[in-house]
């Protein structure tokens, strides 16, 4: 189970599926942010997984998820900080309650 | 004491049984961040889910990715991400609703989503993949700064860049008087949460 490259891609579509369903339904901006590092934790196992079952590839893979991985340090840094930014304007975290235009 | 082959009673081989554990461990934290109701323990369980997946990527045979893993989520992202939900953080905040109103929507699209994924995966036969090969972390360093070195630079300067544009955004204006502040329609009022304020210019 843990030799075959099936097991990591499914381990890693079921991680991807709950970030994507605490995306879309929580209404916390940071939590959507946690969900958004849940996702990409689940899109970095399959590169290394792809990576580490595929000899052509080497290293490579670890590579590309060295970068992602980066990214999404800086993803996260703005993205916390455009909400602590809104936060002391609105004085909530809550997306649903971000309307101003919609009023 | 030498250990048995194969897990005893169960027969399995011992890097599947570490492979279930984690893979537990990893998707059940998850679920607890995602279905939990008290964001603090939201962002304690997404440490726990890190980890986990550092494990893995220990048993897929990279072991630097699994300590890169632990250096930026659990040591770096994690203290980013509950020092937010610090800094947010209301006495009065939401305790009652925690889901959007059409959660089921959510549900259903992410239910579609890894049921269209899970046929992908399960159906396609990949033809290069051999047997788990280690990933020595030599390896790594050659291709980093040798092959991708520019890239390598780029994404420096891109972190150099998140570090000053999230500091600029963070930042407390200082033209914008106190009591100047939207409420929002549901908003709080600027008194209750005064303190988290003062507690981020500590």
């Amino acid at each position: 189970m843990s030799h075959s490259l099936e097991a990591y891609l499914v381990l890693s579509v079921l991680l991807f599926g709950i970030g994507v369903f605490g995306f879309l339904a929580k209404r916390n901006a940071i939590a959507m942010l946690m969900s958004i590092e849940i996702m990409l934790n689940a899109v970095n196992l399959a590169i290394v997984a792809f990576g580490a079952f595929t000899p052509e590839l080497a290293a490579q893979a670890s590579t590309i998820a060295l970068f992602v991985i980066a990214v999404a340090a800086g993803e996260a840094t703005v993205g916390l900080a455009i909400v602590i930014a809104i936060y002391r304007n609105r004085r909530t975290p809550l997306v649903d309650e971000y309307a101003s235009m919609h009023d | 004491m030498e250990l048995p082959q194969t897990v005893p009673y169960l027969e399995w081989r011992w890097d599947d049984l570490v492979f279930l554990v984690l893979a537990g461990v990893m998707l059940g934290a998850a679920l607890l961040v995602v279905l939990g109701r008290d964001i603090i323990r939201s962002g304690l369980w997404l440490v726990l889910s890190f980890a986990g997946l550092a494990g893995i990527y220990a048993l897929l045979g990279s072991p630097f990715m699994a300590l890169t893993q632990v250096l930026v989520y659990i040591g770096a992202i994690s203290v980013l991400i509950l020092f937010a939900i610090m800094i947010t953080q209301s006495k009065a905040g939401p305790s009652q609703l925690v889901f959007q109103r059409q959660w089921w929507a959510a549900a259903i699209a992410a239910v579609l989503l890894v049921g269209l994924l899970l046929t992908a995966v399960l159906l396609t036969t990949f033809p290069l993949a051999a047997d788990l090969v280690p990933q020595p972390a030599r390896d790594i360093a050659l291709l980093l700064f040798g092959d991708y070195l520019f890239a390598v630079e780029v994404v420096g300067v891109l972190l150099l860049a998140a570090v000053v544009g999230g500091l600029y955004l963070a930042r407390r204006d200082p033209d914008m008087p106190e009591t100047n502040r939207l409420g929002g329609p549901g908003g709080l009022p600027a008194g209750p949460a005064a303190p988290a304020d003062e507690e981020e210019a500590a």
